[in-house]
């Protein structure tokens, strides 16, 4: 740990951006109360929909304008596994041809984490102030999950929130379907492996469920809430950081 | 057999909606996920065998023609014959000369993906020859006029009243005319079946998962003993091996057959491993009088050095499809041709091309399970992304998608313009749910709110109240 405090890039991620916005503070409070100062530079877009989607020439311009933004700061922090993987794991395959473009990818690789790994792996943060009376269940995004080895790191810190009792889900492992573009493409097929998620999510009788990524959060918030059931869905880093006044995904202080 | 791949998204959808599939799906998790699940933590060094299985196929792939001329020489050398095939009409053939050279006119055979994927059956039936799949699960299948639906559980998409029925339809001229349903007394119908197509065959025809250079032997795993009898009883023995199947020696077999049983069944070892080596010789019990061997490139030796040549580490243990949540969700009927699953969403493009296969590989959410679970480490995902960038670069994909696509893109690249549509579009999505948390429908979103509800942005987007904020602070 450098002696002044560590100057980090909040990568904000899009869906958070747009749909979840105290994803983005709740992200901030953690990484301050961590002793950390957050920046949040001008960003769009990872460019992970048109990589996936096979079209690597924008994914490359979209990862340049992120590592222009990023790569004056100390740490890239996403409160996303999936973006973090995309920066962390693809930004370097994506410039084999261009040395200059890879080294900067690399060092930007280097330096990017998702939230509650950051937290835990470089921080060492061993507890988080917050309090959640409840039960709670966690589904292991893919990417966090099998590109960046997060799985341990959210229970361990969920762990030290006064009040949460962790029930886990069956297959809590096993995608919920979202897939990006692929839940547009084969709705059908997304549906199912949803319903499937909502199913475990429901055996387990917790009264909340939780998550890394916002993908996969708006998924399975949209089929619980479509089956009637009254599980709330919420991105961890708001019980971590107790930020769960606000009415929970796809809820509104109409809905009562 | 007919292609469908390119009906996929319609294939599904039947698939989804067949409860006789999904009963038979949901065996799966249990006969095949847990076992291998408790047979490698059985094992503290399978990680190690897997980066150590990885690093013998490349090492393999490094040095193909290597290899598959010692084991040629070696086959010769122990009075075998090794046949080239470049595609399927060449191997076809070349099995069709064989057979016809015995006057055969009934083959048995054992389970081979190979003869599969050139057609074989229909090919020698064209020709006046009975092909009778000897493997219970290819037997049940071919009764049904069916294709496998898993690489190796052939009939795993059926249950056993379906199998009852299978076999109170062909077996009265064998003197069973009682319906059985008890899988005990079904399996010893089926074997007193087959047990005189054995004893009538004139050519036996197995695939091979390994050929072993040092020695020329061909290897088959089993768990029926129907391969054994397959390759021996009859005059004449085929095994039919894709050229990737090579391995230099016994002991580098002995790694990958390691990973294979508990990647594929949990099994520490299959019930039968067969190992064969020329045509029987004077001092041997029993065995064919000739042994050939049909070596099929079929376009994997177009894949050697570019972005595809892991794919061919392959060792078709299937543990990709049984972890695969969209195989687990449609069965393998639906992917439309020979190899379902992941492995066949990166191979059948490659091998019937991305023209007519193009849904395949973007049948994944990349969810990365396969590649988790692969025993020689192929990078599933990774290559069906590849297969997506030769679709955008060749303009494969929608216009409508393409178009989508590109104004996406344009807006992404241009922060500035990104901010005032997510303001926009965080805005209209608000008003449209009425103070709602969420939507029930949106025309423009069909895909998502036929089966979920939309959640609607919380309020004013990140960026905008980052902005009010910093504005308070100074």
């Amino acid at each position: 740990m450098p002696i002044s405090p560590p100057r980090i890039g909040l990568f904000v991620t899009c869906l958070v951006d747009l749909f979840r916005p105290t994803v983005g503070f709740a992200a901030i409070k953690l990484l301050e109360e961590a002793g950390c100062v957050v920046e949040v530079p001008t960003q769009t877009c990872c460019g992970q929909p048109a990589y996936n989607s096979g079209d690597r020439a924008t994914a490359r311009s979209l990862a340049q304008q992120v590592i222009a933004a990023f790569e004056p700061l100390d740490y890239v922090v996403a409160p996303s596994g999936s973006c973090a993987g995309m920066i962390k794991q693809h930004y370097p395959p994506l410039f084999s041809n261009d040395p200059g473009w890879r080294a900067r990818a690399e060092r930007l690789s280097a330096k990017t984490f998702e939230l509650t790994s950051f937290l835990t792996d470089v921080l060492g943060v061993e507890q988080v102030n917050a309090s959640h009376p409840g039960t709670v269940t966690y589904h292991d995004s893919c990417s966090g999950l099998r590109e960046l080895g997060i799985k341990t790191q959210p229970r361990r810190l969920l762990g030290t929130v006064e009040g949460v009792e962790l029930r886990e889900m069956e297959e809590s492992e096993v995608c919920c379907g979202f897939g990006g573009t692929f839940c547009i493409k084969y709705p059908e097929l997304s549906n199912r492996m949803v319903s499937d998620k909502a199913g475990h999510i429901l055996a387990t009788g917790a009264d909340t469920v939780l998550a890394g990524d916002l993908g996969c959060l708006l998924n399975m918030a949209g089929k619980l809430q479509r089956d009637g059931a009254t599980v709330q869905v919420r991105h961890v880093a708001e019980v971590l950081a107790g930020l769960t006044e606000v009415p929970a995904i796809g809820e509104s202080e109409g809905d009562g | 057999m007919q292609v469908t791949t390119q009906a996929f998204q319609r294939n599904a959808g039947a698939a989804l909606h067949n409860p006789a599939l999904q009963k038979a799906l949901k065996n799966i998790k249990i006969g095949f996920v847990r076992k291998r699940a408790a047979a490698v933590a059985k094992l503290p060094e399978f990680e190690a065998l897997r980066e150590a299985g990885r690093e013998l196929k490349n090492h393999v792939l490094d040095h193909l023609d290597f290899y598959l001329e010692q084991f040629e020489t070696k086959v010769i050398e122990s009075g075998g014959q090794v046949h080239w095939a470049q595609d399927a009409a060449e191997a076809n053939q070349i099995v069709l000369e064989i057979c016809q050279s015995v006057n055969a006119r009934r083959v048995t055979k054992g389970k081979s993906m190979i003869s599969e994927e050139i057609g074989l059956n229909d090919f020698l039936e064209a020709h006046g020859i009975r092909p009778v799949e000897t493997d219970l699960g290819e037997y049940i299948i071919q009764l049904r006029h069916e294709h496998p639906s898993h690489i190796i559980a052939p009939a795993v998409h059926l249950n056993r009243e379906q199998v009852a029925d299978a076999f109170q339809a062909h077996h009265a001229p064998y003197g069973f005319t009682e319906r059985r349903e008890e899988p005990r007394a079904l399996m010893d119908e089926a074997r007193q079946v087959l047990r005189q197509q054995f004893l009538q065959a004139e050519v036996g025809i197995t695939g091979a998962n390994f050929c072993i250079a040092e020695t020329g032997t061909t290897v088959i795993v089993t768990n029926e003993g129907n391969g054994d009898l397959t390759q021996i009883l009859p005059k004449v023995h085929i095994a039919l091996a894709s050229i990737e199947k090579v391995v230099p020696t016994f002991e580098d077999v002995s790694l990958l057959l390691r990973l294979l049983a508990r990647s594929a069944t949990g099994q520490e070892l299959s019930v039968y491993t067969t190992f064969s080596t020329g045509p029987r010789r004077a001092e041997d019990a029993d065995g064919p009088e000739q042994f050939h061997v049909v070596l099929l490139d079929n376009g994997r030796s177009g894949m050697l050095g570019g972005e595809f040549q892991d794919m061919l580490r392959c060792i078709r243990c299937a543990a990709c499809l049984n972890h695969c949540p969209v195989y687990g969700a449609i069965g393998g009927h639906a992917y439309g041709w020979v190899y379902p699953g992941p492995m066949g969403s990166v191979l059948t493009p490659q091998l019937i091309g991305i023209e007519v296969a193009g849904p395949l590989p973007n049948a994944s959410t990349f969810c990365g399970r396969c590649e988790d679970v692969c025993p020689v480490h192929i990078p599933l995902p990774k290559m069906m992304r590849h297969w997506r960038e030769q679709e955008f670069a060749r303009h494969l994909i929608p216009m409508t998608t393409r178009f989508g696509l590109g104004l996406w893109a344009f807006v992404a690249r241009n922060p500035k313009l990104y901010r005032l549509a997510t303001n926009l579009g965080s805005w209209l999505l608000r008003r449209l749910a009425g103070g709602k948390g969420r939507i029930r429908s949106l025309p423009l979103a069909r895909g998502w709110t036929a089966w979920r509800d939309l959640p609607v942005p919380q309020g004013r987007t990140f960026q905008q109240q980052w902005a009010t904020r910093r504005e308070n602070q100074s």
